[in-house]
């Protein structure tokens, strides 16, 4: 059925005509989304930020005259339920477009099966980066956006013996591999390096290591709502170290969800969250709040996947409503997609399909409100482009590590 | 001084998880161990507890009373669950795996849809004090503390009790126990509401240290059951050793190869105990005695 029409709509397109039952024909994408499940706390947001968007643009006469249409599934935190889901709306649903995964585990469960429909998906969440892949747009933040900013700022303010607490699948290990190589360029050492299997929530094991390691601060990259139960056990042993992090706060708002003082002297790099203070930001959370009264907190990738769909628009507008993914990849290719949202101006890198983005440094004080004692604008995700990886020119669908860069020219 | 600093740290660790695994353990004990009921829905009477526990404690209840009302609550759940659904399934064992694990979905996606994603937690009591280069959490001792208690009360319980006698009498000969005028039914439904008070005194006290959030059931209930198995039908000489053991087991090995090689550690053991002694610890020490 789509494809079928899709010769014709690209024929109207090049005869600049607007025949009213074309326009009619939505838009479709699918959002697969943990609504429940160990990771939920952090992604309801997520589809409450497009669903917003989506009406915004709705209110607004839809993409080039062609109203949004929604298909959401509830992915459980469940890799498999991502499989089934995407499968699903690539094939029955004939969704233009998916946004889909928070946990770097699950995206790299339902990437070969965008691959193999040929589909397009947008992942909204900040991850460890590497992702070379032409069916995928990543809006969220990188290690060089989040690391290479933090870590060198850390190791100035408090010196540079490093303890890293790692969820243990491909986010935490890849990440803590980040950190490593960052810290040891900087001059800086690794007292020590532990992995949390995701579930596990006593803690006072590796409290006590890294009290025995006596770090100048802790790198935790602490994934899911059982492993978020580290903080409080830490504070209640009296564990005061200071926390590094690139993915506290702005997915979990932990720092809301604690008693004071667990969070105290923690540090996230985040290219958004609720407390940044910006007219733009405020009047993003306001209209997010008028819509969903009962969010609990506006995080870095509700703000993602907000700025992901408004992104699609920009790029189906300028293809005038056609949504094939060779179009889309053309205009991607012109290098000028962008977006004024709520974290700022924003666009779209053409090499490897991710954005540059403004990092805020948050400090989580005492009482746990946040402060921004550093804010970096428009940092470029240039690590995958500047390696090699080129998806103007071709397509490897591989991601790469620090260990495992691209093969280069 | 070191030396003694760094042996009070393991005793501690391996003290904190033996609380953990006889908490989350014997309620299971006695509804699995004891009365044969596979009971998947284990972790839910403990999100049962925690939840009560937090939301008492913030409505200004004092701790310890917040505690024993989750327990209550969650005894009370168990046994209106007996009567309506697990009595039905005695003699087919099995099914109660189907049913029970039904009743953990229900719970955990009613939970979720009716009180969100997550619950403010109350806080650690206590505060912490230090010992050689290392700072510890005092409740964490409390804990430990509680887990003895609670050996201690169910062995009184089951020993010196006229209910106890009952219970034992009842889930050894039913129909005996029956034909000598025991309410049969009362006492299972009653044994099944102390092993779910039991798990939802687990949930209230962990609830202080932990994020709440309706799946954290899940959290316990592997490691309730590798005890369970690993110690057999008897709580005494089977749960408590059981977890002592692998509470050492488990301590040894975070400390030295992190917290992974903990729960490999924690089912290799139960391999290969389950291989050696298939009754369990309590099942082998029985038959040693006779």
């Amino acid at each position: 059925m789509k494809k079928s029409l899709t010769p014709i709509v690209m024929g109207m397109g090049l005869l600049g005509l607007n025949s009213p039952l074309m326009a009619e024909e939505p838009i479709k994408l699918g959002v697969l989304e943990d609504q429940s499940g160990d990771f939920a706390v952090a992604t309801i947001g997520k589809v409450r930020a497009i669903q917003l968007a989506a009406e915004e643009i709705n209110e607004a006469g839809g993409i080039a005259g062609r109203p949004l249409e929604l298909v959401i599934y509830d992915t459980q935190s469940d890799n498999t339920r991502y499989q089934e889901f995407m499968r699903r709306v690539l094939q029955r649903d004939q969704v233009d477009a998916v946004f889909a995964g928070f946990s770097s585990a699950s995206r790299e469960a339902y990437r070969p099966i965008v691959s193999q429909f040929d589909g397009f998906a947008f992942y909204n969440n900040q991850y460890e980066g590497g992702v070379c892949d032409a069916n995928m747009v990543v809006t969220g933040a990188v290690p060089e956006q989040q690391f290479s900013t933090l870590l060198p700022w850390m190791m100035e303010n408090y010196g540079g013996r490093v303890y890293t607490i790692a969820a243990d699948y491909n986010f935490g290990q890849i990440s803590a591999e980040w950190v490593r190589e960052i810290v040891e360029e900087q001059g800086g050492e690794m007292v020590g390096e532990e992995f949390i299997p995701l579930g596990v929530s006593q803690f006072s094991q590796t409290i006590q290591n890294i009290q025995r390691a006596q770090p100048d601060f802790i790198v935790t990259l602490l994934v899911g709502t059982a492993q978020s139960s580290y903080y409080e056990q830490a504070m209640s042993a009296n564990l005061r170290t200071p926390m590094a992090s690139s993915v506290n706060v702005g997915q979990g708002y932990e720092h809301l969800r604690f008693t004071p003082p667990s969070l105290a002297n923690m540090y996230v790099t985040t290219n958004y969250i609720e407390e940044v203070d910006t007219p733009e930001s405020r009047e993003f959370v306001e209209r997010f709040r008028a819509m969903f009264p009962d969010e609990p907190y506006i995080n870095q990738e509700a703000a993602n996947s907000y700025i992901a769909l408004h992104l699609y628009k920009e790029m189906v507008e300028r293809a005038d409503g056609e949504t094939d993914r060779e179009t889309l990849r053309e205009i991607i290719a012109e290098g000028d997609v962008c977006f004024d949202g709520p974290s700022g101006r924003v666009c779209l890198d053409p090499r490897s399909q991710h954005m540059s983005h403004t990092i805020y440094l948050a400090r989580v004080e005492e009482d746990h409100s946040i402060s921004f004692p550093h804010v970096w604008e428009d940092v470029e995700p240039y690590w995958l482009g500047d390696n090699g990886c080129d998806l103007t020119q071709d397509n490897p669908a591989t991601q790469y590590t620090p260990s495992n860069p691209p093969p280069g020219d | 001084m070191a030396f003694l600093s760094d042996l009070f740290a393991f005793l501690y660790q391996a003290g904190d998880a033996f609380a953990f695994l006889v908490l989350a353990a014997c309620g299971l004990a006695i509804v699995f161990g004891m009365m044969g009921v596979i009971n998947l829905a284990h972790g839910e009477f403990i999100l049962c507890g925690a939840y009560v526990c937090a939301t008492t404690a913030r409505m200004g209840l004092p701790l310890p009373l917040a505690v024993l009302s989750g327990a209550l609550v969650a005894g009370l759940v168990g046994m209106i669950l007996e009567r309506l659904v697990i009595r039905h399934l005695y003699h087919r064992p099995l099914d109660t795996i189907v049913a029970t694990w039904g009743i953990s979905m229900i719970a955990t996606q009613g939970t979720l849809i009716v009180l969100g994603s997550t619950l403010p937690g109350t806080g650690t009591p206590l505060g912490s004090f230090s010992m050689g280069g290392y700072s510890f959490s005092l409740y964490r001792l409390v804990l430990i503390g509680m887990a003895l208690a609670t050996l201690l009360g169910l062995y009184l319980l089951f020993t010196r009790t006229r209910f106890g006698v009952l219970a034992r009498a009842t889930i050894q000969v039913p129909h005996m126990a029956q034909a000598l005028g025991i309410n049969t039914g009362f006492v299972y439904s009653l044994t099944f509401g102390l092993g779910a008070a039991l798990a939802g005194l687990a949930g209230g006290l962990y609830a202080p240290t932990m994020t709440l959030v309706p799946t954290m059931g899940s959290a316990f209930l592997v490691e309730a059951f590798v005890t369970v198995v690993v110690g057999g039908a008897d709580i005494f000489l089977g749960t408590a050793p059981a977890a002592a053991i692998l509470g050492v087991i488990k301590a040894a090995l975070t400390s030295w190869y992190g917290q992974l090689a903990g729960q490999i550690g924690l089912l290799l053991t139960a391999i290969v105990m389950i291989r050696v002694m298939p009754r369990g610890l309590s099942g082998w020490l029985l038959r040693e005695r006779s």
